[in-house]
């Protein structure tokens, strides 16, 4: 199945995407997202514990399950205001 | 055309409309109306700041003005909240958060209305990137998590100081 997902601030300039599809096996989480995004780009990796995770346009834990067509954002330690 | 009570986008900041649109809606029980501008600083941790650009996940930003709203409802019944924030590049002086709370009182006013910014920061998937004299740089604040009731105690906490 398919996902897109979504990067902002430093986390879009580290792969130099805002946006990407990726092909991901049933049953994955945004966790199993991260992590194959974490071993292609490792500047990500320290964001690991500080980021945020969003599905579909909510915050949504790291073990929420995703499904065809999801998208997924995740969001650096936010600067608004 | 009316205003909305919540926006986020491009388009400068006006608290002119927002009070107007908040006033419309109530039906005299207003003791105060409290305003609130952030505004881009020339300045920032010794920085001299050219301007900032703001970039958002915008449907994200806008469940989560709802949210802070249903937060400051629970907290103050019968307060009401208007709330924009912008995006893009803005100059120094420039507003990018605009926040209207009205109430039969004004305390109560003022506090949401602080307890409304120090969640916008906390919550509030935005980001800002700082061109400074000599670099630039993505400000990172705090890791959102609406669901962490430590941060919004917090914020209570500043609100109602």
């Amino acid at each position: 199945m398919r996902v897109t997902v979504r990067l902002f601030a430093r986390l879009r300039d580290i792969t130099g995407s805002a946006e990407m599809r990726r092909d991901i096996p049933a049953g994955a989480t945004i966790r199993t997202v991260w992590t194959e995004l974490a071993g292609e780009f490792p500047g990500m990796a320290p964001y690991e514990r500080s980021m945020s995770s969003a599905l579909n346009a909510d915050y949504a834990r790291m073990d929420a399950e995703v499904h065809d067509g999801d998208e997924i954002a995740f969001l650096p330690p936010v600067s608004g205001g | 055309m009316t205003t909305p009570l919540f926006a986020i986008g491009p388009a400068p900041l006006a608290l002119e409309p927002l009070v107007s649109a908040i006033a419309a809606r109530s039906d005299g029980v207003d003791g105060a109306i409290v305003t609130f501008y952030g505004l881009v600083r020339n300045h920032n941790q010794g920085r001299r700041v050219h301007y900032l650009e703001y970039e958002a996940y915008e449907p994200l930003a806008l469940k989560t003005f709802g949210r802070i709203d249903e937060e400051v409802r629970e907290r103050w019944p019968g307060m009401r909240i208007a709330l924009h924030h912008r995006t893009g590049r803005l100059e120094i002086g420039e507003a990018s958060v605009a926040i209207v709370t009205a109430s039969p009182h004004r305390a109560d006013a003022f506090a949401a209305c602080r307890y409304v910014i120090e969640r916008v920061k906390q919550i509030v998937p935005v980001w800002k990137r700082e061109y400074f004299e000599g670099g630039d740089v993505w400000i990172e604040g705090a890791t959102a998590d609406p669901n962490d009731s430590k941060a919004r105690a917090e914020a209570e906490r500043i609100a109602c100081a």
